[in-house]
């Protein structure tokens, strides 16, 4: 078991009165790549202001490397921030901004000129040093602010959304050299992002936030494959979630139909939601599964066809690289691996459906609907 | 060539307003110090200007004290209004600029009743058996009136300099180990740079060329340049006060582009 370099204890924090966190416990293993995810205002950047000191928690503690340092002013933390919109420097070139943390902490001249030196190569800066802060592209800017940061020494590196300002391809090479600088320092990256495949691909460990809460901490895989609600199964990838009931172990009931699953340990007959990954979802012709279904809409993704199928107007969407067409009926076939069975939530029934809800669904929610034809509307599918 | 023309005709009333109000008079200052008081080139204007060397120093040493306490006094009071609350800003700031709506005159006049010998703070202190103080017609006196005739001058570029200042770039300091004094010294202040000179100009140029404050609160003993040049226009005609004006205009440019320069280095990476 590694050390624990910070841990925060049931942390809340309230501006005007209105809840930001609630209660947020959280332990973060020396040198893991950590992120926190979760969608704009659910608290992110707070979590890392708690962390490097800029505010301090109502209640609740923060520890640093088994010590409390709620008080220890921020100049003082051996922890340091990108921030979201990089500040750096606009009085200083390239090269004093990033000596910057060395001189206030008075080393001495000819180890900063190393130091500056190795990180500038690095981070890719050289012959940028003399540069002025303005005459630099985003890409580069957020170049200084990591050497900058790093520079230093840190043991835990806070970096506030740091790729969000780039365009698609510099964006994914600074995933990778990130990723890099990390392996190479050692040290820990606390990384807020709200791009699920940003989160999934970098990080060893993902916190999943909402509402100044964590909904979940585990592997990108636990993660995607065992969301634990509904929230973060539809915040993580694509799903279709849909209300059952569990029967017992690895029997569950839903649209109808009973269905084998590997998941366990539920009450009997305890509702619950399921979620179905639309590229688990096997394409076969309509009368090979008892789920059918008119194809209502194909969107073309590149590697496989996005569609969305209006089974008994609740619409799934599926991901295949069959040839599909708009109009087609089709057959969706669910392998008991492909399911994850989740206890019911404040979240449950309000994501997963590729439809505008109405009434009309209601009767999904219904485990015992029988198939019945009524002639209704059919909602139309949603983005 | 055609946007040249364009911009050139939508300026142009801008550029006879420059030309009647600020080019012609200058060329007339200038005029009337090379000639005597029938017109005629002289340079008796200029030779005469040793009379007054001590007259020009005692008004830049004035006004240079006068810009240093208002720099003093303004800066640490700027920079707490820029970081105090949206509302508390607008109210501080409108109390720093309700003086300026009031009559120089006045506001002269007043500080006369308040500092005189039998003043309102003598009458107080003697009531209490101290005093009285000779105050008025003091280099002090005169001060005073500067600093508080021009306080707001330096206080408002400051603080509009350090409202530019962004927080994020504070933090980071603070995070990468910059104390309160480090951050002070090495990010606030540079970054308040041209707020420093442009309240420094606004204060010391007044503050060098005023004639009212120094009559009425310094009495005959602190006669300034301005004082001079206003007696000399009203009673030995234009030639003399035009020497002195075009002279004080060419030192206080001289003071502007030292100040500059110096201020350059701290400002070398300065946006803008
Ligand atoms: N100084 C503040 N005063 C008042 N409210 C604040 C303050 N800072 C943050 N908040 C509020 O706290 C909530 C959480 O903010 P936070 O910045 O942590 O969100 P975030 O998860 O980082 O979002 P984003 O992805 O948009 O950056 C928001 O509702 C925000 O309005
Ligand atoms: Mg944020």
């Amino acid at each position: 078991m590694k050390n624990k370099i910070i841990d925060l204890h049931n942390i809340t924090v309230a501006f005007d009165g209105e809840k930001v966190l609630d209660g947020i416990d959280l332990s973060i293993e020396d040198g893991q790549f950590v992120t926190l995810l979760g969608p704009s205002g659910c608290g992110k950047t707070t979590t890392l202001r708690i962390i490097g000191g800029f505010i301090s928690p109502d209640s609740g503690d923060v520890f640093f490397d088994g010590k409390r340092i709620n008080d220890l002013p921020a100049y003082k933390r051996q922890v340091s921030t990108i921030f979201q919109r990089y500040a750096l420097f606009p009085h200083l070139n390239v090269y004093d901004n990033i000596a910057f943390g060395l001189r206030v902490q008075k080393v001495p001249k000819n180890e900063i000129a190393e130091r500056v030196a190795e990180v500038i190569k690095m981070v890719n800066l050289s012959g940028f040093e003399k540069r002025k802060i303005d005459s630099l592209s985003g890409g580069q800017q957020q170049r200084v602010a990591i050497a900058r940061a790093i520079v230093t020494r840190p043991k835990v590196l806070l970096l506030d959304e740091p790729l969000a300002a780039l365009d698609l391809k510099l964006r994914k090479d600074m995933q990778v050299e990130l990723k890099n600088i990390q392996r190479q320092l050692g040290i820990t990256f606390i990384f807020v992002t709200h791009d699920q495949e940003e989160a999934l691909s970098m990080s060893d460990v993902v916190v999943v936030m909402d509402g100044g809460k964590i909904q979940q901490i585990g592997t990108p895989e636990d993660i995607y494959n065992e969301p634990v609600n509904a929230f973060v199964a539809d915040f993580i990838g694509e799903s279709n979630i849909v209300d059952g009931i569990m029967i017992e172990d690895n029997l569950v009931k839903f649209a109808g139909q009973k269905i084998r699953c590997v998941d366990k340990g539920f009450g009997k007959n305890e509702p619950v939601d399921v979620v179905i990954r639309p590229e688990d979802i096997d394409v076969v012709s309509p009368n090979e599964s008892p789920l059918s279904g008119l194809v209502t809409a194909v969107t073309f993704k590149g590697v496989h066809f996005e569609a969305i199928v209006d089974v008994d107007n609740f619409k799934w969407m599926i991901q295949t690289t069959d040839m599909i067409k708009e109009g087609q009926e089709i057959g969706l076939l669910l392998n008991p691996d492909d399911m994850h069975v989740m206890r019911k939530s404040e979240y449950s029934g309000m994501f997963g459906d590729y439809s505008s809800f109405s009434d009309e669904m209601d009767y999904i929610s219904d485990p015992d609907y029988v198939e019945d034809e009524e002639s209704e509307e059919v909602a139309e599918a949603e983005e | 060539m055609v946007k040249n023309k364009k911009s050139f005709f939508v300026g142009s009333p801008y550029y006879i307003w420059m030309i009647i109000f600020i080019v012609v008079p200058m060329l007339m200052v200038a005029y009337y110090s090379f000639t005597d008081i029938d017109g005629n080139f002289t340079l008796e204007n200029i030779k005469n200007l040793s009379e007054y060397a001590d007259t020009f120093v005692l008004s830049i040493f004035l006004g240079a004290v006068a810009t240093l306490i208002c720099l003093i006094i303004a800066y640490p009071l700027a920079f707490m209004i820029s970081r105090s609350k949206a509302s508390t800003q607008k109210m501080m700031i409108m109390l720093v600029m309700l003086p300026m709506w009031m009559n120089l005159l006045l506001r002269t006049y007043s500080w006369m009743t308040i500092i005189e010998d039998t003043g309102i703070i003598n009458s107080l202190l003697s009531k209490i058996g101290i005093g009285p103080f000779h105050m008025i017609n003091t280099a002090g006196a005169v001060v005073l009136g500067m600093v508080y005739n021009f306080l707001p001058y330096m206080i408002l570029p400051l603080y509009s300099a350090m409202t530019k200042i962004d927080k994020n770039v504070l933090e980071a300091a603070e995070d990468l180990g910059a104390n309160m004094f480090q951050r002070v010294f090495k990010v606030i202040f540079p970054l308040s740079v041209p707020g420093v000179v442009s309240g420094i100009t606004m204060v010391f140029v007044p503050s060098v060329s005023t004639f009212y404050i120094s009559q009425k609160l310094g009495g005959t003993g602190y006669t300034l340049i301005g004082d001079v040049i206003d007696t000399q226009f009203l009673n030995s005609g234009r030639n003399m006060g035009a020497t002195l004006s075009l002279v004080l205009m060419v030192l206080i440019l001289l003071c502007m582009l030292l100040m500059n320069q110096f201020a350059s280095n701290e400002e070398e990476a300065m946006l803008v």
